[in-house]
């Protein structure tokens, strides 16, 4: 790409492992000089070091927080050769990476997007929900410091009869992830600090584990009771209903197991 | 054994207030007040007569025997008799050396009363000074002791009328300094007349001494004394003038039972509500009132575990009953509730109010600390934090020669931390190293003694003792901005000096992070003019004297972001950008943020290195500076060596500040940079062959000179092993 510039790509790799890539991103990391993984905003439940490298025919460097946030070496090296930052789901998904695209445009270092499938769209169509239906989004992130703002973006949604989906803090670095169980435990947290009548025990609530590979595994029920389901290994992320269309809650009985009494109350 | 005896009255006493005294000694360092407390307790039976000037029962440590002074702070319960009624008598020993502030600050709390131990040859100096002047803040009652009588007569060979009058001389100078610091309702009740019997005169190595109105009973002078004493008569002196006859005479004379000093004291060493239930029962000294008690002091006794020791200031303590600790916020049973006699401890059913006890079975409980039922615990306000005249200036690494006796180390350090709130325990996290900070050179020196006591003997290695320094700024300036490393939130910060009237103000303990805001916020309006919106604002107060404000207005997601920025900003000014030592006097106003809405893209690692930056930018720009602990030296100097000790001052960065001639002897007052000290001692006592008497203490945070400034850094950095020099504004600035 480019006069011998140099260039950065980033490339979307889906949700599951290497396999998500398109077969345009595949070529786009071949042809690159140097291959870079994003280890830390997401991760990918199937994902082998190994068996990425050997579909690209190429080593691959995995790099970390400070190294793509502080930006200056990647830039540098994208100025003079053309770089491949693999990303786990669909790079611009989530605002992660938005300062290092701006620093490179602004660098006069061409800049080319590979999109792939990203928890926003997978979620929704893994459990029949509407994709136009859903609300704000947001993070339940570990406490200390505690945030509010997921029980705002919850009234808020609720109020207008959308849809809410929570991404589950996950930090890769430390090993440390959000399960479902403790994701409903802190909403429970936030309900009782609040006490405005967001959150019972017996809102449907939809769990959704390792979405978009072959280990997907959903699950919708009263927040009491998915509070002990084990959804096995990360990421998790955890869906809240507002209104249903009847198509909505048929499916969510065919897809995600819920009760049909329990959904028809939300119609 | 007459000690049980004793016991059984001392309890039974106890409950009568009007005849217990809780009294405590207040001298400089050597002049005797520890002979003092043991002829008191050799009075009281405690110990037999012959030892009691060598045995130093109130020494629990071997090397304040060997120093000859009291380190720690001990408490003892007495029995005398006076006109044919009986007294309790609370002796709070304090120590004497200015490197232990702390510690005379919390005894001077719980008692009413103070002896003030002058050496008669050495007169009033400047720690006796220091400690009257700590007294009299907490309306302590100050009497005067006048010591070591017998080296005027047998020393310096004075005729009986230079002795009165040299002995009148130090009573004027104490008079002088009631005048100039007791409160204004006691400059005149509070001097002290030694025809009333408000002086006492003697030698406590000796074991005698006497007031006026005692020698007139028995019909002789004065001069009747010294000659006495010059026959060598000292048995009968020993036997017709008791000095603790002479000593606990005065104080149940002079020095106000509980019941009449809580009604003034009271007011003025507790911050409450007066008029509440609380505040009624301790003006009242109230033994069926709430359970108050204040905590001097805690030692961790090998068997026992931790000794709590304190006031009754209201109610009646039980043994087996729940107490709840204001400042540790935690609850705990009292397992054993017990009185000092001297180095024992016994044990009683309960104890009442106006009295000193000690409490066993209480983990958490640190000096200083207010208990109370835990009912109560809404409703009481603490004491008032602990005052703390000196910070610790002098630091160094230990650690043991043979890693296996690194638990016996840790376990040491971490009780001695306890006992002494100003010895200062860390652990260096990047090398793992244990640093201790002390207030002088000679604090560290002891710790490392009583280390050694503690531990068996481990062997040790230690670092060079490290001055430690402080950074400061000089300018005003802002708004500097702070990005976080995923750049979606800014902070915007202005840096200024805190002015010298809130530097004071946190410094006393005057206003602190705890207290009610709009509170502070009018003292602060008051006495250090600030503007009432950023005095109400203020989110944190560092312990190195720094304040954090947040001066924004109806921004969303302060509240959510506060704790991780007072955390930060806690860090940072622990570790500034010149040396990474501590900042000092640095006063950062938050006047704007733009911060991500959802949470994840502004947690810690986003947000505390965002308001670094914004800070560090801002402290490097305002001229910064360094500022060197000084120390101030108080000699008693031969005129004949004075040009040699002048010259050592001079020789280190020092300066004289004041020098008085008394008699053939010179006063010497002097400022010397405590980075220039480790060696003074030696060169003072070769430059003076011994003659010299002199004391130090921690005078004031210094700016060091220009000329020294880029050198001291680069030394303390490569110490750090960071790199030689310190960074530029430009490196805390964002693309």
């Amino acid at each position: 790409m480019g006069f011998g510039l140099g260039s950065l790509s980033f490339i979307g790799l889906g949700l599951y492992n290497e396999k998500g890539i398109s077969i345009y991103g595949l070529e786009r990391a071949k042809e690159a000089d140097e291959v870079l993984l994003e280890g830390y905003t997401n991760m990918l439940p199937g994902l082998k070091i190994a068996s990425l490298e050997k579909l690209l025919g190429k080593k691959v460097r995995v790099v970390d927080r400070k190294y793509l946030e502080d930006g200056k070496e990647i830039l540098s090296s994208a100025s003079k050769k053309d770089i491949a930052l693999l990303v786990a789901g669909d790079p611009f998904v989530a605002t992660t990476h938005v300062d290092l695209r701006m620093r490179a445009v602004k660098q006069g270092i061409p800049v080319e997007v590979v999109n792939a499938p990203s928890i926003i769209s997978v979620a929704p169509g893994a459990v029949g929900l509407q994709n136009y239906k859903f609300g704000r989004s947001c993070t339940i992130t570990f406490p200390m410091p505690y945030s509010d703002v997921p029980y705002d973006t919850l009234k808020l949604n609720r109020a207008a009869g959308l849809h809410t989906l929570f991404f589950l803090d996950l930090r890769t670095e430390e090993k440390h992830f959000m399960s479902v169980g403790e994701g409903i435990r802190l909403l429970m947290v936030m309900e009782h600090r609040r006490g405005e009548g967001i959150i019972n025990k017996d809102l449907l609530l939809i769990g959704v584990a390792r979405a978009g590979g072959p280990e997907q595994f959903v699950k919708a029920g009263r927040a009491q009771d998915l509070l002990s389901v084990d959804f096995g290994d990360p990421p998790h992320a955890i869906i809240v209903p507002g209104r249903l269309h009847f198509m909505e809650a048929e499916a969510l009985v065919l897809f995600a197991g819920a009760d049909k009494e329990l959904v028809e109350r939300n119609l | 054994m007459p000690k049980y005896k004793q016991t059984e009255e001392i309890i039974k006493l106890m409950s009568n207030k009007l005849n217990v005294r809780n009294i405590g000694t207040l001298a400089h360092v050597d002049h005797g007040k520890t002979t003092l407390s043991d002829s008191l307790l050799a009075g009281a039976g405690l110990i037999s007569q012959k030892i009691a000037a060598q045995a130093l029962a109130l020494d629990y440590v071997e090397i304040e025997q060997l120093r000859q002074m009291t380190v720690k702070a001990a408490n003892v319960s007495l029995l005398h008799e006076r006109n044919g009624q009986s007294y309790v008598i609370n002796l709070v020993d304090t120590p004497g050396h200015v490197d232990f502030t702390g510690h005379v600050t919390r005894s001077l709390r719980v008692m009413d009363g103070g002896v003030c131990v002058v050496d008669s040859v050495e007169g009033i100096m400047t720690q006796t000074e220091t400690v009257l002047r700590q007294g009299m803040d907490e309306k302590v009652r100050p009497l005067l002791y006048i010591n070591k009588i017998d080296r005027l007569i047998k020393e310096l060979r004075l005729s009986p009328q230079e002795v009165q009058d040299r002995l009148l001389k130090i009573i004027r100078d104490f008079n002088g300094l009631i005048e100039s610091y007791a409160d204004p309702e006691f400059k005149e009740k509070w001097k002290v007349n030694p025809n009333k019997g408000q002086v006492a005169f003697g030698s406590a190595l000796h074991k005698w001494g006497f007031t006026l109105p005692i020698i007139a009973a028995k019909g002789m002078k004065f001069s009747d004394i010294i000659d006495a004493y010059n026959k060598g008569d000292i048995e009968s002196l020993q036997k017709e003038f008791q000095l603790d006859v002479a000593i606990l005479d005065m104080v149940v004379d002079h020095i106000p039972n509980p019941v009449d000093a809580q009604k003034y004291r009271i007011p003025k060493i507790w911050k409450g509500d007066i008029n509440s239930t609380l505040g009624q029962a301790m003006i009242n000294c109230d033994e069926n009132g709430p359970l108050v008690i204040c905590v001097n002091k805690v030692i961790v006794d090998p068997h026992a575990g931790p000794v709590t020791t304190g006031r009754v200031f209201s109610g009646t303590v039980h043994e087996g009953e729940n107490i709840y600790g204001l400042m540790a916020k935690t609850e705990g049973r009292i397992q054993q509730v017990s009185l000092y006699m001297g180095p024992y401890r016994e044990i009683t059913p309960s104890m009442s109010a106006g009295n000193i006890v000690a409490l066993l079975g209480l983990e958490n409980i640190r000096a200083g600390e207010t208990l109370v039922r835990p009912p109560d615990r809404a409703s009481m306000s603490p004491f008032e934090k602990m005052k703390y005249i000196s910070d610790p200036v002098v630091t160094m690494a230990i650690e043991p020669k043979f890693s296996r006796d690194l638990p016996r180390l840790i376990d040491a350090l971490h009780k001695m931390a306890i006992e002494d709130p100003t010895l200062s325990v860390k652990i260096n996290q990047e090398t793992g190293e244990y640093l201790i900070a002390g207030m002088g050179s000679l604090h560290l020196e002891i710790a490392l003694w009583d280390l050694q006591q503690r531990t068996g003997g481990i062997e040790i290695t230690t670092t060079p003792p490290i001055v430690v320094y402080r950074e400061s700024l000089t300018k005003a300036l802002g708004p500097f901005e702070g990005k976080s490393p995923n750049k979606h939130n800014r902070l915007y910060v202005t840096v200024e000096p805190l002015n010298e009237q809130t530097i004071q103000l946190i410094q006393q303990g005057t206003i602190h992070e705890d207290m009610d805001t709009k509170e502070r916020a009018k003292i602060l309006r008051e006495q250090a003019g600030w503007e009432t919106d950023a005095a109400r604002g203020i989110w944190a107060i560092d312990s190195y004297i720094n304040v954090l404000v947040d001066a924004t207005k109806g921004l969303q997601y302060m509240r959510e972001i506060k704790d991780t920025l007072v955390q930060a900003f806690r860090l940072d000014v622990g570790e500034g950008p010149l040396a990474r030592e501590p900042i000092r006097g640095m006063l950062v106003k938050i006047t704007d943020a733009t911060v991500h809405e959802d949470p994840a893209h502004r947690g810690p690692a986003q947000l505390m290195p965002a308001i670094r930056d914004a800070i560090f930018q801002g402290f490097l720009t305002a001229s910064p500076i360094l500022l060197e602990p000084i120390m101030k030296l108080d000699m008693k100097v031969p005129q004949d060596f004075l040009g040699g000790v002048t010259r050592i001052v001079a020789g280190k960065r020092g300066r004289v500040v004041s020098m008085d001639q008394v008699e053939q002897t010179m006063h010497l007052m002097a400022e010397i940079p405590v980075s220039e000290t480790f060696d003074m001692s030696d060169q003072l006592r070769s430059a003076t062959a011994g003659k010299a008497f002199w004391g130090t203490e921690f005078a004031r945070w210094s700016s060091v000179p220009s000329s020294l400034f880029a050198e001291t850094i680069r030394k303390i950095r490569e110490r750090k092993g960071l790199s030689p020099e310190p960074p530029k504004p430009e490196e805390f600035m964002s693309m």
